[in-house]
């Protein structure tokens, strides 16, 4: 049976792990290749590093992290943040990372998704969705790390970059990022049961009951956190063995 | 040395480092190989051993491969004819099937005869692509590219197509989604993998370990 994923998300800035609360208040976390050797070492599914300056000038940063991590870690490797080209995408693969995440360029333009996929395979184009609830049962699309609002409807969006030929959505609830409040159970639901492609929820996880319940409660693929376990308060083992003890199929051990 | 030349052939599909380093790694428990991707027919005629990886639409890498002239000649010659081990990976597995179904029909290399085909998993819940860590059954458990590994070991897989091979015997290990996935392979001295072993962990260094060490 295929098991649900725990994906600790590594924010970088400038070489090193942030974490900010609402996409903004930056704390520093430490250095993502160390952190990306624990998360290995203790069993995570795969491991993201979202690059959230994303500027032109980090772009070399970025990528001999990729390559450092790669080099060390044997498991999957998602990487995003400005990855705006073809060429970029291609850039990411060959540093070792296994799936591109796109996101701002995807609405500038939708058909890169298409192309990275048809050149690529979809399995490695992952279409990040940042959503913020504009209304009941009403989320909208943001870009630009969560500054910018699209007018796109969150559920509609996903279902188009499915269809574009995105292997997976990786969808983040803005209102639920850096809160702890929990995942957005609603908004995960109904794009689960929107796309055939697997969904990664994001935002929120303040527990591990938390990645417990969307797990169960959504159909969700995967869960991805980031606070949770970057300052020490959970280690990947104990969030595994709280999802197991409520019953989701997760692979214990490494 | 040439004589543990292991060739990781470079045909433009991405993701060759990521085997290249987990060849590496693999081979420092006491092996010589020497781990080199290449693009060269040469290199592929005099290797020890053959790695295809693969990632991408099928039709795509088969015109990479059919892209160097001379690969398939060189891959035929050492593989078929001389008989040294071979691994495909993921794509590079589908590959050797006689035909692969993703975005038409495309003839593939021929070595196994089969299809691939599309992810249809009975339960309408599973997404395709399959992604994820999934369990290994094993069909031949006293084969030894499975030396060390236990039936219910995860291994990563990212796929939408997978290979039917009309032979079932060459199944070397399945899974499970939504009804029974061909996971590994072995007929002869030819081997593949659906799974990324290279993207998994220990049992994945396991598995390319035993590679290194094969005696078909």
């Amino acid at each position: 049976m295929l098991k649900r994923r725990v994906i600790p998300c590594l924010d970088v800035k400038d070489g090193r792990t942030v974490k900010g609360i609402g996409f903004v208040d930056l704390k520093d976390a430490g250095d993502p290749v160390e952190l990306a050797r624990r998360y290995d070492a203790e069993g995570a599914d795969e491991l993201a590093f979202l690059d959230i300056a994303a500027s032109v000038e980090g772009r070399g940063t970025l990528l001999e992290l990729v390559r450092r991590t790669a080099a060390e870690c044997f498991m999957p490797l998602m990487v995003g943040g400005g990855v705006s080209t073809v060429e970029d995408v291609r850039q990411l693969l060959l540093a070792g990372a296994d799936k591109a995440s796109i996101n701002t360029a995807a609405v500038r333009e939708p058909e890169l998704v298409s192309r990275a996929a048809a050149k690529f395979g979809s399995q490695c184009i992952t279409v990040a969705v940042d959503a913020k609830q504009v209304g009941s049962a009403r989320w909208e699309v943001f870009t630009h790390g969560g500054r910018k609002p699209t007018g796109l409807d969150a559920v509609d969006w996903s279902r188009r970059m499915a269809e574009l030929g995105a292997g997976e959505i990786l969808l983040t609830s803005m209102d639920r990022d850096g809160s702890q409040a929990g995942y957005d159970l609603e908004l995960t639901r109904r794009v689960v049961e929107a796309v055939p492609v697997p969904v990664i929820a994001s935002g929120g996880a303040g527990g591990l009951d938390h990645m417990a319940q969307v797990l169960a409660e959504t159909g969700v693929s995967a869960v991805l956190a980031a606070s949770i376990f970057h300052f020490g308060r959970h280690t990947i083992g104990e969030a595994k063995r709280a999802i197991a003890a409520a019953g989701i199929p997760v692979r214990l051990g490494r | 040395m040439p004589g543990s030349l292991v060739a990781v052939i470079d045909y433009g599909s991405g993701n060759l480092r990521s085997a290249e380093r987990a060849l590496l790694r693999a081979a420092e428990g006491g092996s010589d190989a020497e781990i080199r991707v290449t693009a060269d027919p040469e290199w592929v005629r005099r290797a020890e051993r053959i790695v295809l990886p693969g990632v991408g639409a099928f039709a795509d890498c088969m015109a990479g491969l059919l892209g160097i002239p001379g690969m398939i000649d060189a891959m035929d010659e050492a593989v078929r004819r001389q008989g040294r081990p071979f691994l495909g990976i993921c794509v590079g597995m589908q590959l050797l099937a006689t035909e692969g179904r993703e975005h038409g029909r495309h003839a593939g290399l021929g070595w196994i005869v089969g299809e691939v085909v599309r992810l249809q998993p009975g339960d309408a819940a599973l997404k395709v692509p399959q992604t994820g860590w999934n369990e290994l059954s094993f069909s031949r458990p006293d084969h030894p590219l499975l030396a060390g590994l236990e039936p219910g070991d995860h291994a990563y897989f990212v796929h939408s197509y997978h290979l039917r091979p009309r032979d079932g015997g060459v199944a070397l290990a399945e899974t499970d989604y939504g009804g029974p996935v061909l996971a590994a392979l072995a007929a002869g001295n030819i081997a593949g993998t659906q799974f990324h072993p290279e993207k998994s962990q220990r049992t994945g260094l396991r598995l390319l370990a035993n590679f290194l060490k094969w005696r078909p």
